[in-house]
């Protein structure tokens, strides 16, 4: 109940709260879109490659206003954008390596830009060095107006051209064909993800940036199969992300974006686990009945031919062993106990077993179904 | 120059040098990105393996953290094998989420850990020389050097051993598993020499300029050859001229060196992607334009011997009508004429065209061909 109340009348914990919230929206809801169209290391790149954006912003402009640094930040990655795609499209150097190599050059040319600042005598330096790991303490309310601000813009855009970005995610040959400006739109779809990694910088750094675009998406993936719904789940997982990894490095005093970043691993574990249909857990539990239920129809079938050698007395029970000559003895076991439950055999003395009225039933239907079956071409 | 200056710069070339072998051969295979999400969770064994140990000189640190690097590997793949996201998605869950048990774990130890977090992105080549291996007390150099001096010379034996294995793997996968060589083994050898690479540059340069010395060379060398032991050269020249020229950029500038380093691996890459001599920017682009000329010319001696000694070829021979017919700009038109007058192809008087001889040759071996 602290915390809550915190949330509501603690002025640093709320601004930094709602700032999350809107870095996890504007992230979840254009991550949803790059997890789609399988640029996640794409994100990666230009999220490191923003670096020199906002060192060289301040040096030029001298100023640590959220939107001057953010425009800086936002070049800085778009001129890496394109760098990447230039690089694949005029050389042989594939599309990893152009990544790799931009991602890390530009990183460390704001490296240099940054000690560069650092050693100047000037004052007013300080913070820059927040834009590594993020620290969602020093957001100040004008970070999160800016932000939310930003960010609107992107989610609009989203909005408005819903319909294009969809077609071009999941079919682009289709939508050139329809006459859509393909190059035109994918431009803009990468911008708006520039954008995504510009809002979150100040709360979760460079560095880990790129897991805030793509654990939202690639959790809420597991949960449907409707684009819709995935992006609006996209943005409430990413909020709920932001806020939980902020309230929690506040009070913890934790690095911010890594405490964000493994909350939304986290949320991503449990949905690869348990998502309905799709999760692991799920599978693993029906491919589990599924043995079970073999494992029960075979023993019924086993004890059925048994008792077929003795047509003139079909309730002859017969003794277990004869079951684990033909089967494993914990299938056997299992399975016997499982027939027990459902009243399909019955135990007599001396481990040996009868199968019951409904068990012949069971097991000729079985029969008859194995048979036909087997007709069938 | 001082010797501390001097031992900075060998080992700057050494790191390049041990990071160019591996990494030619992951940006050949088309995993240049596995060596971001293998040298950020490095970190994750560096620490780990200091908690057992609690000695951040231990080589045991090493060998922890290059286990550490594997298991991101094998991680990766697993989440990949659930079917459930793409490759790429699994490669961006996965190494974030171990650098960030790292970053946290290193601030929760903070007070014993003479580690910190920014340390871990910049690298502290200018401190190697004050770490001195001293055994007996004889000075033999900085650590820095004896264990990237070490790496070097596994990745080097290593990579020489298993020359052929590793070649052929990374050319035709499908051939190598034919004739029996574990593409696994394989994958998973290449992936530790990055891991212990990763580790050891770790030191030196951070986590995130590994990337750079592991990729950018062997990017820059692809664009000047074709041979893979000349590639192989290459890159570890490229890396190594990187390392001293980020050195000297560094003081010039008073930054940070690893930084500096990257940064001049692009000047590098840049510089390859423009001048290289058969497929830079530069000459590909004369190419073409030489061709474009070559290519109109053709056509207009082509026009000209269509229509020579027909009746029409007083009109068709005329300037402004290749302007109408070849759909040429009229600036173009001219100078298509005149290029092709200076060659001897074609003689004009005030708007009319003739073939000469050499022209004429020319025409029909252009429309032969």
């Amino acid at each position: 109940m602290d915390v809550l109340g915190d949330l509501l009348f603690d002025y640093t914990l709320r601004t930094v709260a709602l700032g999350s919230a809107v870095l996890g929206i504007v992230s979840g809801a254009v991550g949803a879109f790059a997890v789609l169209r399988r640029q996640a290391l794409l994100g990666d790149a230009m999220s490191h490659a923003a670096l020199p954006g906002v060192a060289l912003a301040f040096l030029i402009t001298g100023s640590r206003t959220p939107l001057v640094l953010m425009i800086g930040a936002a070049l800085a990655g778009w001129v890496a954008a394109l760098a990447i795609l230039g690089i694949i499209r005029a050389s042989r150097v594939k599309a990893d390596a152009a990544m790799a190599l931009i991602l890390s050059v530009f990183f460390g040319a704001g490296l240099v830009v940054l000690t560069f600042i650092q050693r100047q005598p000037a004052a007013g330096k300080a913070g820059l060095d927040r834009y590594l790991f993020g620290q969602a303490a020093a957001l100040l309310e004008v970070d999160v107006i800016t932000m939310a601000a930003v960010g609107a813009i992107a989610v609009l855009a989203l909005l408005v051209l819903w319909k294009e970005f969809k077609l071009l995610s999941f079919n682009p040959d289709f939508a050139a064909s329809l006459g859509f400006p393909v190059r035109r739109l994918d431009v803009l779809l990468t911008s708006l993800l520039v954008i995504a990694i510009v809002v979150g910088l100040k709360t979760v750094g460079v560095v880990l940036m790129s897991a805030m675009v793509v654990a939202p998406g690639a959790a809420a993936r597991q949960w449907t199969d409707r684009l819709g719904v995935m992006v609006i789940l996209s943005a409430a997982l990413g909020a709920f992300a932001g806020v939980a990894g902020s309230v929690i490095s506040t009070t913890a005093h934790t690095a911010t974006g890594p405490t964000i970043v493994l909350v939304a691993t986290g949320i991503v574990a449990v949905s690869l686990l348990f998502a309905p249909r799709r999760g692991l857990a799920w599978a693993r539990l029906r491919a589990w009945r599924r043995r079970r239920l073999l494992a029960l129809e075979t023993v019924l079938a086993d004890l059925a031919a048994l008792s077929a050698q003795h047509a003139r007395e079909p309730d002859r029970a017969h003794h277990v062993a004869a079951l684990y000559a033909v089967r494993g003895r914990s299938i056997v076991d299992r399975a016997l106990a499982a027939l027990a439950a459902q009243g399909l055999a019955r135990r007599g003395a001396g481990d040996t077993w009868t199968l019951t009225e409904r068990g012949h039933d069971r097991a000729s239907r079985a029969a008859r179904l194995r048979e036909a079956d087997e007709g069938a071409p | 120059m001082t010797p501390a200056q001097l031992e900075v710069q060998i080992v700057a070339v050494v790191v390049a040098a041990a990071c160019a072998i591996p990494g030619a051969f992951l940006m050949l295979r088309r995993m240049s990105m596995m060596s971001d999400a293998i040298s950020h969770p490095v970190l994750l064994g560096i620490v780990l393996a200091f908690f057992v140990v609690a000695d951040l000189r231990s080589p045991l640190l090493i060998g922890g953290a290059a286990v550490v690097g594997l298991a991101t590997v094998v991680l990766v793949e697993m989440v990949n094998r659930t079917g459930l996201v793409r490759e790429d998605t699994a490669i961006g869950l996965v190494f974030p989420a171990l650098f960030s048990i790292a970053v946290i774990l290193i601030s929760a130890a903070a007070g014993d850990v003479h580690l910190d977090s920014d340390a871990v992105l910049l690298g502290e080549l200018a401190f190697a020389p004050f770490n001195r291996f001293a055994p007996f007390g004889v000075d033999l150099g900085p650590v820095a050097l004896w264990v990237m001096g070490g790496i070097l010379l596994i990745n080097v034996i290593v990579g020489g051993v298993f020359y052929k294995e590793l070649k052929l793997a990374t050319f035709d996968a499908g051939l190598a598993t034919a004739l029996g060589f574990s593409p696994a083994l394989i994958h998973y050898g290449l992936m530790g020499m990055v891991s212990v690479t990763a580790v050891g540059a770790f030191d030196a340069v951070g986590s995130i300029l590994v990337v750079a010395l592991m990729i950018g060379p062997p990017a820059a060398a692809h664009l000047l050859t074709d041979r893979l032991p000349r590639m192989l050269g290459l890159s570890v020249v490229i890396g190594a001229a990187c390392a001293i020229g980020g050195y000297w950029l560094a003081r010039a500038l008073d930054a940070n060196i690893a930084g500096a380093m990257a940064t001049v691996v692009g000047v590098a890459f840049a510089a390859a992607l423009l001048l290289a001599p058969e497929r830079g920017l530069l000459v590909t682009g004369r190419r073409r334009r030489r061709q474009r000329w070559a290519f109109a010319r053709q056509m207009l001696l082509i026009h000209l011997a269509t229509h020579e000694g027909t009746p029409a070829a007083a009109a068709e021979s005329r300037i402004d009508h290749m302007q109408r017919h070849m759909r040429w700009q009229p600036e173009f038109a001219q100078r298509v004429v005149q290029s092709a007058a200076e060659r001897g192809l074609v003689t004009h008087d005030a708007d009319r065209l003739y073939l000469t001889e050499s022209g004429r040759n020319a025409a029909r071996l252009a429309s032969v061909a």
